[in-house]
């Protein structure tokens, strides 16, 4: 915390350029500040006279640019399910990751740090690539393989589906959850796990029954920010499962699915009447950013409370 | 317990199982498990470069082929050629060729000479209708094709003659990524030097969290602001000509950034010891002295690497330039359209033949890029690790 003795020693004689600069830097921070309200303020304005029932509630025709007849059903159903499918897949292997680099690893081994750059790297890694990945790994390697060994006469697997988006989305979300879990595993105070082991529980049991239910907020905090990040993402699933147009739900994984962030994009660039699509245009992306940001803020809750709770350890 | 021998004993039991009420087979087997799954970060980083480089090793030994017009062999002449001469005709894979049937060869040569003589008279006697675009040569280096007044670098991937050249999208990437850290980078930094050091406690406590949030806005969204009301509201400021140019998708991408740029930053600041602060506080200098030449110096290597961070974010980022500007101009006029490899990706991957050359292409990209960040991402780590041990050791 800032020393508070500070505050009475403050530059006494007025110095114009420290004041010039500190001003300047707090504007810095207001513009950024200013730029976020506007964005959200922009688009709440705009897009709120467009949200209804309907518009939540059907599923469109083929020629979606009409807001009078139009919804947005089957693409907050895809967002949805594809991001569940996802959770399937990232939750256990990220939390997992996370339990081995703050409980079994020895803090520096070569492996330990190994670990630690590809889960870095993979933070870093452009969007665009995930979708490559997912197009060269997971349709044309695993999917054409798979339909080769079940012996299929058409492509089933081999072809963009919800699967192999979700899949891609795991992989692009793995560091999100593992970062939130370790910070979470490593809030919690090193005595409970030695009262625990020195009754004679075991160390998985530790983990298991101890470590593990406490640090639930926080995996928690992983999970949805994991979900805010994929389901606003479009760059990777481009090639691996969206689509333009679908005219029933996809129900189930090998389909293909239409999506909220695409439909923006779809909108957006591809409306034969711009000035018409736009109230369209502001609905769909109100809707979409309600689902990212609310689970966005909650997420950001939770973690300044664990935050609050690694500080107050020390 | 009571001896050093008899620990040695209960340590190294058979497969490392140890005996006792804390040794059990299934915990070891868990304990394994634990350690097996934890691998799956680095064997996604190793899959990812081997997949997407897998898809465009033939660009990168020179085995793909557009040139328009190909000799031809006559289908009588199968048997004077080599296999992998004949291989590398039909543009079969070695398992492809040995797969397929003689008869099945035999088609695909008829086919071959078919395509050729639907090759549209007035490219017959083009020179560059024999030209392999695929070639490195004509990958980088500029060409005077037909039509054309000098020579130029040119993408244009549609058309009979295809081009690939990849400069112009290599300018528009550094373009439009140059503007948008021009921008982001005093905005974050300046703002991390205020919340770290200037603004009182609860400022930062609610600001922080604020500013973060901005990274919460899926670029699609940032796409639609920038596309309607950011390029309308800067044309009537700047009065250019293109409505959406390399100019607004950089400041857009800028907004993208300066989340990252700013966590980052403000990290290293606040990581820098109170001490050093305390003291410059207790010599007589302003709070704004100390952040500018005590806190700011100390912190430059974390800086550093926020804004090497923020390039790697930057070139990589796709929705919002893809919604805001595509023509692949060459100039370096801020307010032309530019084209980045993101959006070349993410625009023509859809079109591209699965297995020709343009999707080899776009694949090879994707290896640049993921090379490209990689490096900017080590660079990044280093620094940082370096820096806070740096300053650990120090206190």
């Amino acid at each position: 915390m800032s020393a508070p003795q500070a505050k009475h020693f403050r530059a006494e004689r007025f110095d114009f350029w420290s004041f010039f600069f500190s001003g300047l830097t707090g504007l810095a921070t207001l513009f950024i500040i200013g730029i976020l309200a506007v964005i959200l303020v922009n688009i709440v304005y705009n897009g709120w006279s467009g949200l209804s029932w309907h518009f939540i509630s059907t599923i469109p025709q083929k020629d979606f640019f009409d807001i009078k007849t139009t919804g947005v059903l089957p693409m907050i159903v895809g967002t949805a399910f594809r991001v569940i499918v996802m959770t399937i897949f990232v939750i256990p292997v990220g939390v997992i990751t996370a339990i081995y680099l703050t409980e079994y690893a020895a803090n520096n081994s070569i492996i330990t740090r190994i670990i630690r750059a590809a889960v870095n790297n993979l933070a870093g890694v452009p969007s665009i690539v995930f979708g490559l990945f997912g197009l060269g790994f997971f349709i044309n390697f695993v999917g054409k393989n798979m339909d080769k060994l079940l012996h299929n006469p058409s492509a089933v697997w081999g072809q963009p589906a919800l699967i192999w988006a979700s899949l891609t989305l795991a992989v692009m979300t793995l560091p999100v959850v593992i970062v939130a879990t370790e910070e979470a595993l490593k809030a919690i105070p090193p005595g409970l796990r030695e009262a625990s082991l020195a009754l004679g529980a075991t160390k998985l049991e530790t983990i298991l029954r101890v470590v593990l239910p406490q640090a639930l907020p926080g995996i928690l905090t992983g999970g949805i920010l994991a979900v805010s990040r994929a389901a606003g993402e479009v760059a990777p699933i481009l090639f691996t499962g969206v689509a333009y147009y679908m005219a029933s739900l996809p129900h189930h994984v090998t389909d293909q699915f239409m999506d909220l962030g695409y439909h923006v994009f779809v909108l957006s660039t591809q409306s034969p009447n711009i000035e018409q699509t736009r109230p369209l245009l502001y609905a769909t992306v109100l809707v979409l950013l309600v689902l990212t940001f609310a689970l966005n803020i909650v997420a950001i809750i939770i973690r300044a409370r664990v935050r609050k709770k690694l500080r107050a350890l020390g | 317990m009571s001896s050093n021998t008899e620990q040695r004993r209960r340590s190294a039991g058979w497969l490392g199982i140890h005996r006792g009420h804390q040794a059990r087979p299934a915990e070891w087997l868990a304990e394994k498990f634990i350690f097996l799954v934890s691998l799956s970060a680095i064997a996604m980083v190793l899959l990812i470069f081997l997949f997407v480089a897998r898809e465009a090793i033939p660009v990168f030994f020179g085995e793909t082929n557009t040139a328009l017009v190909q000799p031809t062999i006559p289908v009588a002449e199968m048997d004077k050629h080599s296999p992998a001469e004949l291989q590398r005709y039909l543009d079969l894979t070695p398992e492809q060729f040995k797969s397929v049937s003689r008869e099945t060869k035999l088609e695909l040569m008829q086919g071959k000479i078919d395509e050729q003589n639907e090759v549209p008279e007035n490219f017959r006697n083009d020179p560059d209708a024999r030209i392999n675009t695929t070639d490195w040569k004509y990958l980088l280096q500029a060409h005077q094709w037909n039509g054309y007044d000098q020579p130029e670098h040119i993408w244009q991937p549609v058309g009979q003659i295809k081009k690939f050249n990849l400069l112009p999208l290599f300018a528009g990437t550094l373009k439009i990524t140059l503007i948008g850290l021009f921008f982001a980078v005093p905005l974050a930094i300046g703002a991390a030097i205020y919340v770290s050091q200037l603004a009182r406690p609860r400022v930062r406590e609610t600001v922080k969290p604020v500013i973060e949030m901005l990274s919460g806005i899926p670029s699609v969204v940032v796409g639609v602001f920038a596309l309607i009301v950011m390029a309308s509201a800067l044309q009537n400021i700047f009065h250019y000509q293109t409505r959406l140019n390399a100019f607004v998708a950089g400041l857009a991408l800028g907004f993208a950034v300066i989340p990252v740029i700013f966590s980052i930053a403000e990290d290293a600041l606040t990581s820098v010891p109170r001490a050093y602060t305390q003291a410059a506080l207790a010599l007589g200098a302003s709070r704004w002295q100390t952040a500018w030449q005590i806190v700011l110096p100390a912190a430059l290597p974390g800086v550093f690497a926020a804004t090497v961070l923020g390039f790697g974010r930057a070139i990589g980022e796709t929705m919002i330039v893809l919604m805001v500007c595509s023509a692949s101009v060459m100039s370096w006029n801020v307010f032309d359209s530019a084209r980045s490899i993101t959006t070349t990706i993410a625009a023509e991957m859809a079109e591209a033949v699965n297995g020709g050359p343009h999707y080899r292409i776009l694949f090879m990209l994707g290896a640049l890029l993921f090379a490209a960040t990689f490096v900017s991402n080590m660079i990044g780590d280093f620094v940082i690790h370096r820096f806070k041990n740096k300053l650990e050791g120090k206190r």
